[in-house]
């Protein structure tokens, strides 16, 4: 077992995964990642064959440490990363040697940042999932001198890998098709949706974001309707017509009408999108819809295609001579340790 | 029986891997009837490829796999809708019944008289109907394990209170519209409390952390304050509620 220390915890750190699906006759929602492609791009990074549980970075991260030599992917909203001072890429992995001091500071855009570990979190699952999920009192934000207990790293020789990421950390266009609701609402209502370009709005945590806009969206069909299943992606409109999609730890049921549902693969842009980042719904036919889906675990594939190796760029090296640079065998990890 | 000339169910698609079958849009008794039948159905005969089944109160929500062949699901729900609505709709005999002890009225049920009078009874009257109704978990949700229970009789429609209940305690039995809510957590309600019960509906930590399940009948029993503190001390939390599995 590899102990990831936390030393300080700068933005609200929690532990997730992909979540505890199939519990919504409990009246338990998934929850899991903000942003599941980023958990997709970290076992991507670090050649898993599945996403592991990873410390989740909502603003900023923090300090850490390790107690056995282990490889860390660092994906979603790219963050200044440090290792003993030395810059760190984002969107890709590095070794963490015991006694480094791995840095995490304030995301540069975007809003959740990942950092995991190649061994994944081997905490107690709950339900089969290890995700915090606060809005239910499961887990709690990770504070100062916790130490999370992590599988060790399989192959911490591998060298160091980056992926250049989807484009997801600025806000954009989210494609929603139509649910269960939409026909309540009225054509010129539904019109004037989808020709809003929204600010993400001031509120918003893992349950919920709002859309900001001038323009109010109601429906004369909202009063006395059945509570319902909702879930994440689901745009619901409050009573007042302002938007929120629904994220990761929304509840199961309810009472509010739904002008359509954001696709699954555009809902990281909603999560990764701070307040004031611009967000376009765009209305897409189902059939649309499912020809541009993919399942995670073939998009899992297609990104562990497209890592490849890190080429370290010279110039960037303060060191360079102290490299063994022409003579000499050497284990060939050099410079993932550098 | 219940009139079901108004029904006319509907499957409509629910984001990328999922139908909504859907019984009415407003919470109709004879909608919420045939929303437990067709869940109960499709739960004991579930289709290939779907992952999962989620009653809310007159709609059903069913997910599969991406693998599944839409068109054909559709048609078969819509085929089973049908069915459900057009045959007799009585509630389908429970597979389980809870009795669930309650200390009614008192502090643990401040509102029992209020709520009793507007039912038209008296408190003793209306802590005996409460506890000889046939009742049953209707749905689960806006927390874990959290149910909403009925139904009672028409009487008992009682409006939500225009001013907000600010905080009833974890185990609050509260009732409006013909529904019982048995709190899981401290919540603020605009609904009557009439009683309590030492029984939490989501423990974590418990073996089965949210043990009810919806069509599961519900019985009421009455307990005493003193007995409910009892109970409440507990470690797993049941608060002496029994489960009879009935078929």
């Amino acid at each position: 077992m590899t102990a990831l220390t936390v030393k300080r915890a700068d933005g609200i750190l929690t532990v997730q995964d992909m979540g505890r699906p199939g519990h919504l006759a409990q009246g338990l929602s998934r929850g899991g990642a903000m942003d599941r492609r980023a958990l997709l791009e970290a076992a991507a990074l670090l050649g898993a064959r599945a996403p592991l549980a990873a410390i989740e970075m909502a603003g900023a991260g923090g300090q850490f440490s390790v107690d056995a030599p282990t490889r860390i992917a660092l994906t979603g909203a790219p963050m200044s990363a440090t290792l003993d001072g030395e810059a760190l890429r984002w969107n890709a992995t590095h070794l963490l040697q015991p006694g480094q001091l791995l840095q995490i500071r304030g995301a540069r855009s975007g809003v959740y940042g990942y950092l995991t570990a190649a061994g994944g979190i081997t905490s107690e699952p709950w339900l089969d999932s290890r995700a915090t999920h606060l809005s239910i009192g499961i887990g709690t934000p990770l504070a100062a001198g916790d130490a999370l207990p992590c599988g060790d790293d399989p192959a911490p020789e591998r060298p160091a890998h980056g992926l250049a990421p989807e484009s997801r950390f600025d806000g954009g266009t989210i494609r929603v098709v139509d649910g269960p609701h939409t026909a309540l609402f009225d054509a010129d209502v539904l019109e004037a949706f989808y020709a809003t370009a929204f600010t993400r709005g001031p509120r918003g945590n893992r349950q919920g974001v709002q859309l900001a806009a001038e323009a109010r969206f109601t429906t004369d069909h909202a009063k006395g309707l059945a509570s319902d299943l909702i879930g994440p992606g689901d745009l619901q409109m409050t009573g007042d017509g302002v938007p929120y999609v629904l994220m990761a730890e929304c509840q199961t049921v309810g009472g509010y009408p739904r002008i359509g549902t954001v696709l699954p693969a555009d809902l990281p842009i909603v999560a990764q999108a701070a307040p004031g980042a611009m967000l376009r719904p765009r209305r897409v036919s189902l059939d649309e819809a499912l020809a541009a889906a993919r399942p995670e675990e073939a998009e899992l594939r297609d990104l562990a295609g497209r890592c490849a190796p890190l080429v370290r760029d010279p110039a960037t090296i303060h060191d360079l001579l102290s490299y063994q640079l022409v003579s000499g065998v050497t284990a060939g990890d050099d410079l993932d340790r550098g | 029986m219940t009139d079901t000339r108004a029904l006319d169910p509907e499957v409509l698609p629910v984001g990328l891997d999922g139908y909504l079958v859907r019984f009415a849009l407003t919470p109709e008794p004879a909608a919420m009837t045939a929303a437990r039948r067709f869940a109960t159905r499709i739960e004991e005969a579930t289709p290939e490829g779907v992952v999962e089944i989620a009653a809310a109160l007159v709609s059903v929500l069913v997910r599969f796999e991406p693998s599944v062949d839409r068109a054909l699901l559709q048609t078969h729900l819509t085929g089973m809708a049908e069915e459900i609505v057009s045959g007799p709709l009585d509630l389908p005999a429970p597979t389980r019944r809870w009795t669930v002890p309650v200390a009614f009225g008192g502090e643990e049920g401040p509102q029992l008289a209020q709520a009793a009078k507007a039912a038209g009874l008296t408190v003793t009257q209306a802590v005996d109907e409460i506890c000889a109704a046939d009742l049953r978990v209707l749905t689960i949700g806006f927390a874990p394990g959290q149910p909403y229970i009925g139904l009672m009789p028409e009487h008992w429609n009682l409006p939500r209170m225009s001013e907000l209940n600010p905080s009833v305690p974890a185990g609050a039995l509260v009732v409006a519209v013909r529904q019982f809510v048995l709190f899981g957590a401290e919540s603020a309600t605009g609904w009557q409390q009439v009683g309590r019960a030492a029984f939490r509906t989501f423990v974590p930590e418990r073996a089965e952390p949210m043990p009810l399940r919806g069509g599961d009948a519900i019985r009421f029993a009455r307990a005493t304050a003193d007995e409910i503190a009892r109970l409440s001390e507990d470690n797993d939390r049941m608060g002496g509620a029994q489960l009879e599995v009935l078929r």
